[in-house]
């Protein structure tokens, strides 16, 4: 066999990004049916049966329709869940089960390849999710401001929050132990209790602060204020900064323990 | 093309590699024997430009990994102990995907995983999902993938270990194909009759250090005698043997399970032992092996 030139081109990571797209590819059958029906199923059961009942006890929240003002969570908690569900198992598999992470590392591609490759494929892919789901809820009346067409982007930078910093965790340990326990202890108490069904105001005054240190807190508040079109510019801003600055902490977090775990 | 001067890896405390040096030549087949644990892994793994090492100095086609990581990888094609495989996938795709590492175009890939499939003797199960392949197929099939980049040096760890003695042999006579066409190949392995049948050269690994190096029958005739007389005799017996059996041999090594006579001619040896009306429970002559050339340089066997 002849020798190569061997191509180095730009911006290596986006190869990285296409291995991710053509596995997707392969294997989505299934999700994406799931991923269209199950927020209309959830709008349905929860917007309209619960909102039934809010409606006729309390009539409107924060001026919304009960249904209007939770769709938009849902573009939170989906991401969030995309973030999350992307990053514990399948990191750790690919870095000890199954060791295709090792494998691409033995290519040109350096540790930071593969994430930057990883986290931008979960992003595109919460991007998409994005878009229809957006479509969704503004198909349910509950986009009623321009600022809606931003949804699709804060659920990516929802993910990106979450898809970071978990990337770099599970790409540290040596077992799925502890993942279990992330879940009970801080998926599913964050996914109840992010004001994702109600208002921050349902809380007593003093638990309100700590509901402001949950991550996902600042996803429901963006999304929520996207798609009525209210909050004021700084608190919102702030809500981008915390989710930026987690993400951009994730990330470089994730440099050090996949170069860790792949090279040393 | 690639030359290593006192090689260290370190793992916090641990030494892994203490100060290896070796050089290889293009179109040469080199292999690293020991026994697990030696160092091997390691050093293969710096010598892919993968891993950087905590001393000493490495050039790669002249290139020093530290700088140029990825030109050198794109230049290498690596055989990991662990498959590493995209299991759910289909085994054409394994190779395809793998392709896109290096930036090679579709078209250029479609036709490469033809070739190599081909090579690999998978053709027929090009669409089958990894996980159906036994793990003689799948070894090919990493094989093949290695391959994708047409790299100028192939790297493989442990090739054939946990393979049947059939699929031992097709993938043996594969990488003597890769070989005649002038790949150059690193070879890990703690079988003896692997790096005999596959090594041009080869270093023999112990304890983090290179204990000789040399050309198998080099070694062989350098460190051990021509002929081996393998002997057992009754359970506890062995190591009273010892000196019993000295005068009939250059050299007496005493195993759990066996006593080891070298000498020049077997049969001579065995007539003699015989002729002292010493009675073993079995006998057999054998040619010396780098198995032999292990043991005397560190007093251990390869294989436990």
């Amino acid at each position: 066999m002849t020798a190569i030139e061997p191509r180095l081109g730009w911006a290596r990571w986006r190869r990285s990004w296409w291995y991710h797209a053509v596995f997707y590819a392969q294997t989505w059958r299934g999700s994406v049916v799931s991923s269209v029906l199950f927020p209309v199923f959830y709008l349905a059961s929860m917007g309209v049966g619960v909102g039934h009942l809010v409606a006729h006890h309390h009539g409107l929240v924060e001026g919304q329709s009960y249904l209007h003002y939770i769709a938009p969570s849902l573009l939170a908690t989906t991401t969030f869940q995309l973030g999350e569900g992307e990053s514990l198992w399948p990191v750790l598999a690919s870095v000890k089960w199954i060791r295709v992470y090792h494998a691409a590392a033995a290519t040109p591609l350096e540790p930071h390849d593969i994430l930057y490759g990883k986290l931008s494929w979960v992003v595109t892919r919460s991007f998409a999710t994005g878009v229809v789901y957006s479509a969704i809820i503004a198909a349910f009346g509950a986009v009623q401001s321009w600022w809606g067409l931003t949804l699709p982007l804060i659920g990516a930078l929802i993910t990106l929050a979450f898809a970071a910093p978990l990337t770099a965790y599970a790409a540290r340990v040596e077992s799925d132990a502890s993942f279990t326990m992330i879940y009970r202890f801080a998926f599913v108490p964050m996914f109840l209790f992010s004001a994702t069904f109600y208002p921050i105001s349902a809380y007593p005054g003093y638990l309100r602060p700590v509901i402001q240190l949950v991550p996902l807190y600042h996803g429901v508040a963006l999304v929520r204020a996207a798609a009525f079109g209210q909050g004021s510019p700084l608190a919102l801003l702030a809500h981008v900064v915390v989710l930026g600055a987690i993400a951009l902490a994730g990330i470089a977090w994730g440099r050090v323990t996949l170069r860790r775990r792949l090279v040393d | 093309m690639l030359e290593a001067r006192g090689l260290v890896k370190r793992f916090g405390a641990f030494e892994a590699v203490r100060g290896v040096d070796f050089a290889i030549a293009r179109g040469e087949s080199f292999g690293f024997l020991g026994p697990n644990g030696a160092g091997k892994t390691s050093t293969m793994r710096m010598a892919s430009a993968v891993s950087r090492p905590s001393a000493g100095s490495l050039s790669i086609f002249g290139l020093d990994p530290r700088e140029h990581g990825p030109e050198i990888r794109g230049r290498i094609g690596v055989v990991p102990q662990d498959d590493s495989l995209e299991l759910e996938l289909s085994v054409r795709l394994n190779i395809e995907m793998y392709g896109r590492y290096f930036d090679l175009p579709r078209r250029v890939l479609r036709e490469r995983a033809d070739e190599l499939l081909e090579f690999a003797r998978l053709s027929e199960r090009a669409d089958s999902k990894v996980d159906d392949l036994s793990g003689g197929m799948k070894r090919r099939l990493t094989i093949a993938r290695a391959l994708v980049n047409r790299p100028e040096l192939l790297i493989l760890d442990e090739p054939t270990t946990g393979l049947d003695p059939q699929a031992r042999h097709l993938l043996w006579e594969r990488l003597y194909r890769l070989k005649r066409e002038g790949v150059t190949l690193i070879i890990t392995t703690h079988y003896m009759d692997e790096a005999e049948q596959l090594c041009d050269r080869l270093v023999v690994m112990d304890n983090g250090t290179i204990v000789a190096e040399g050309a198998p029958r080099e070694l062989i005739e350098r460190h051990s005698s021509r002929e081996v007389v393998e002997l057992r005799f009754g359970t506890d017996a062995h190591e009273q043997m010892h000196d019993v059996l000295a005068p009939y041999a250059e050299r007496v090594e005493v195993l759990p399970d066996r006593v080891l006579l070298y000498v020049h001619d077997g049969d001579d040896a065995l007539r003699a032992v015989h002729g002292a009306g010493l009675v073993p429970v079995s006998a057999l002559v054998r040619r010396s092996s780098l198995e032999d050339v292990f043991l005397r340089l560190t007093g251990r066997t390869l294989v436990d």
